[in-house]
């Protein structure tokens, strides 16, 4: 069979699971269960979308890795299934966004082509992705949403850069890596530490991610983009001292933080311990947390969980988006959670699978960053809601409600696609 | 490059073992985290139970039903009570927000199907496999609809409460309590529910007054007690002779009776009938010398006083009766620390519940036998099978069968001429003791009237008490007890 056949035919399945959760939902709506044909209309238009999807890599990277299109369409369907089941009207702008994600997909594989493309201009990537992380701060623009200085407002839309940078960072890391890890490589214990040169501009990352946090109050998205940092720097290099000095530097950074703001230090008290003030700071956690020991092991049913109050209320604030994997594994159950999260791991197998098999440097850099990009993503939520680390807010990839997020995604998926093909097709020649 | 690559991997993957880790630690948690206060998963399993009805005596009176509502994809079974105010305080509420009170609370397991007796338990899991919703079992209280009507109906506008049992078998047919509130606004508004007007303050409308407080002073009641003490002692009869000269000395002081226009009362020359028909308070004052306080002490414990009144209420809704020092039940060590002379016509700090004082009257028209008061009869299973059944259960027996004989016609007395007048019945004989206690403000009474009747053949003892009254036990509490008793007698014959 050949890859496109396959990616095909996982499709079709993700096709039939979304139409069975939308049913499921729709039915647990009802006052008297009765079957209808628009509880099918989404996911109709979630296949067609799809399909689309697909013909394009057809047409474009025939070669291509069949998984990864039909891990995102899953758990962008999970996503839409959970947030339709939450507040209808949501789902409708999310599949809104969605279409606007695959709208890019197609563009940049159209349009990019080949990914070697972007390496010369990997420091107007590394410029562009400061100058995005640092558009919230300015005025008019830019504004605050629940204390994390993260938006912009263009027009109608409101947009989140920082989702867009993280994309932009791993392209400028791929390319400066590349050409900066030999050097790298040398240092600690046999030449000493490496010069200032080499080492500057990754202390500048450094700084950059630091000032992310404390402008934008946004913990989750400093982790991201510094553990991004860290992760290719280890592939790069292939030293753990490098992850030992970053860590303590991020550590440090954070501990200056935790004194200058008391937002910082409640979130890493209420890990310790949940219920110390179950009603108020904890709470988030803690409602977290019972739903997903409400879930039980197969859950309480797609539609039929404890997740609103009888006036609609969520019971946890930002079900949607922080906290939409709480939600899943309160009506699918711990199965339903650990098969999320093993799409995740999935998607890291496949992604890192195209950087071994990719020949050149950049190439290699680039599939791994934007894989362990997604997977760090991803663990950061998925561990902060289950209270296995501090909890900071950032959107579950492909599922959480929010346009920038799932736009970015797909361009994430797009680009790595684009290097499978490539890979494939120089492992064929 | 690929060997660090394939090492991040791994690190990854030990991330997400670890999520799912943390998931499957907090599934094992979960009984532990279901029990805690705001966890919204047990409030709704608990809601999609079919909760048993609560119902009155005739099991045809809906005192607590179900309604129904789709809510999130699920059925869930909201609490409605169709006769609002009626007996809010015995039945309780169980609402989404609040927790639970009442037998709504008390007998929460089997209205939800969860006691563990076999029948339910097969039943249960029956409903599991078969996915059906699982329902709670049926309470069928003792209280009596219409007496319970009647009594509500009596003490409206006023802060009181009535409860009549039965002394043969301690099935309590009326548990009222004033001011009420209509338990189906508890979850739209609490404060809407409980803000009502009422001639005492707090009105506090959820305090079971029957049960919980204590918030009564029995006064003249509480002779019934002494009286018990004394002719059980035999050292007094019935015929025994006091001198009252209108008041009695106590700590070098003069106590006065009961105080009219005219002055107090003086009697001079009587025996205990009489002493017990007029209720002169100088005869027990000296009857308390000298019996004494721990004799006497130790006889109101026998009637029940310094225990929580048993019934299948929450523990929490009930409240012993005694005497209180700075709000907490005092139990004396050193008897000296007690007045013996106003402890013996009921005043001093005693407190007392309508549940405890009648059970003092059920204990006298049973003979001296005190049964254990119940007000549920029997809880049956959603296919008509009874699951458990009450049986009338002795307490233990207060005072010698000779003692009691006494004391009813001294009891019949005080209805025939003395202060009770007003609970006289046509045809039936009723006896009782009025109490009219002083609150230290004018006109503010705490007054009281216990009786059991027929005299000759006893089917129902009853408590009355009422809160802030201008007026005596008999002319306020006395009129209530006559209209629940003729109420009750009507049903029994």
């Amino acid at each position: 069979m050949t890859a496109r056949n396959r990616e095909l035919l996982n499709l079709f399945v993700v096709g039939l699971l979304t139409a069975c959760g939308f049913a499921s939902v729709y039915l647990a709506s009802q006052d008297i269960p009765e079957f209808s044909t628009t509880s099918l209309s989404y996911a109709g238009f979630f296949l067609a979308l799809f399909l689309a999807a697909h013909l394009v890599v057809r047409y474009a990277l025939p070669l291509a890795d069949p998984y990864l299109l039909p891990i995102a369409g899953l758990l962008t369907a999970t996503g839409l299934t959970m947030i339709y089941r939450i507040e209808p009207g949501q789902a409708f702008r999310q599949g809104v966004w969605v279409v606007g994600g695959v709208a890019l997909f197609a563009a940049v594989i159209l349009l990019l082509r080949d990914h070697r493309r972007l390496d010369p201009l990997k420091y107007t990537c590394g410029v562009a992705a400061i100058a995005l992380l640092a558009l919230p701060a300015l005025p008019i623009i830019g504004h605050t949403v629940n204390g994390a200085r993260l938006w912009i407002q263009v027009g109608p839309v409101n947009l989140q850069p920082g989702e867009f940078a993280k994309v932009l960072l791993v392209v400028f890391l791929a390319g400066y890596l590349r050409d900066n890890r030999e050097l790298l490589s040398m240092g600690f214990g046999r030449v000493g530490i490496p010069s200032p040169k080499h080492f500057g501009p990754l202390l500048l990352i450094w700084g950059v991610a630091m000032l992310v946090l404390f402008q934008s109050n946004d913990l989750g998205g400093g982790l991201l983009l510094f553990s991004i940092f860290l992760a290719m720097l280890y592939i790069a290099t292939g030293r753990w001292p490098y992850i030992a000095v970053g860590l303590v530097l991020f550590a440090a950074g954070s501990y200056v933080l935790y004194h200058l703001r008391d937002h910082i230090a409640n979130r890493i008290a209420i890990w310790l311990d949940p219920w110390q003030d179950p009603y108020d700071a904890g709470f988030q956690l803690v409602q977290s947390i019972y739903a997903i020991a409400g879930g039980g092991l197969f859950g309480q049913g797609l539609g039929r969980g404890v997740l609103l109050s009888d006036s609609g209320e969520p019971y946890i604030p930002f079900l949607e988006t922080d906290f939409i994997y709480s939600a899943i594994t309160n009506e699918l159950g711990l199965a339903g959670g650990a098969a999320v999260v093993l799409l995740y791991l999935v998607f890291a197998y496949r992604g890192f699978r195209i950087a071994m098999l990719a020949d050149d440097g950049f190439s290699k850099l680039l599939a791994a960053g934007l894989t362990a990009t997604l997977a760090i993503q991803a663990f950061i939520i998925v561990g902060g809601v289950t209270g296995l680390i501090p909890l900071t807010g950032i959107t579950l990839p492909f599922v959480s409600y929010g346009g920038s997020s799932v736009i970015a995604n797909f361009l994430l998926v797009g680009l790595l696609l684009i290097v499978s093909d490539h890979v494939n097709r120089s492992a064929d020649r | 490059m690929n060997a660090q690559i394939r090492r991040l991997f791994f690190v990854f993957a030990a991330l997400f073992v670890g999520v799912i880790g943390i998931g499957t630690y907090w599934l094992w948690r979960a009984p532990d985290l279901e029990a805690r206060q705001g966890n919204p998963n047990l409030v709704v399993r608990q809601l999609t139970i079919k909760r048993g009805l609560v119902l009155a005596s005739d099991g045809r009176t809906i005192l607590a039903q179900n309604r129904k509502r789709k809510v999130q994809g699920r059925t869930w079974f909201l609490r409605r009570y169709p006769n609002r105010g009626l007996a809010a305080q015995a039945v309780g509420y169980s609402t989404i927000e609040r927790s639970r009170t009442g037998l709504e609370e008390s007998l929460n397991d089997y209205l939800t199907g969860s006691n563990a007796n076999l029948s339910t338990l097969v039943d249960r899991v029956e409903n599991k496999l078969r996915g059906l919703t699982q329902e709670g079992n049926d309470v069928v209280t003792t209280l009596d609809a219409g007496a319970q009507r009647v009594a509500m109906q009596a003490l409206a506008g006023r802060c009181g409460s009535v409860v009549a049992l039965e002394p043969e078998s301690g099935r309590v047919l009326v548990l009222a309590s004033t001011p009420t509130y209509d338990p189906n606004l508890i979850e739209r508004s609490f404060r809407r529910a409980t803000q009502v007007a009422a001639p005492c303050s707090p009105a506090s409308p959820l305090l079971n007054r029957a049960t919980q407080g204590p918030v009564f002073i029995p006064g003249s009641t509480f002779k019934i007690v002494t009286a018990a003490a004394a002719l059980d002692s035999r050292r007094w009869s019935p015929s025994s002779t006091f001198e009252d000269p209108g008041y009695c000395i106590e700590y070098g002081k003069k106590v006065f009776n009961y105080a009219d226009q005219a002055g107090p009362h003086v009697y001079g020359t009587v025996d205990f009938s009489e002493a017990v028909e007029n209720s002169i308070n100088s005869v027990f004052c000296d009857l308390g010398k000298a019996i004494g306080v721990r004799r006497l002490l130790d006889f109101t414990k026998r009637f029940g006083f310094y225990e929580d009144p048993p019934l299948e209420t929450p523990g929490e809704e009930r409240s012993p009766s005694g005497l209180y020092s700075k709000g907490k039940l005092f139990d004396p060590k050193d008897p000296n620390q007690v007045d013996p002379g106003r402890f013996a016509f009921g005043q001093e700090r005693l407190l007392v519940t309508p549940l405890q004082m009648a059970m003092v009257a059920a204990a006298v028209a049973n003979g001296g036998v005190l049964m254990e008061p119940h007000v549920v009869d029997r809880i049956v299973s959603p296919d008509g099978d009874v699951v458990t059944r009450t049986r009338p259960d002795e307490i233990r027996r207060v005072m010698r069968a000779e003692t009691a004989a006494a004391l009813t016609p001294m009891m019949v007395r005080v209805v025939e001429g003395g202060t009770g007048t007003a609970a006289q019945i046509s045809g039936v004989d009723v006896a009782g003791k009025t109490g009219t206690a002083e609150t230290g403000r004018a006109n503010e009474n705490d007054t009281g009237f216990i009786a059991f009747a027929p005299a000759d053949e006893p089917a129902i003892a009853i408590a009355v008490f009422l809160q802030n009254q201008d007026g005596t036990g008999g002319s306020t509490a006395g009129p209530i007890a006559k209209t629940v008793l003729e109420t009750l007698l009507r049903r029994t014959t």
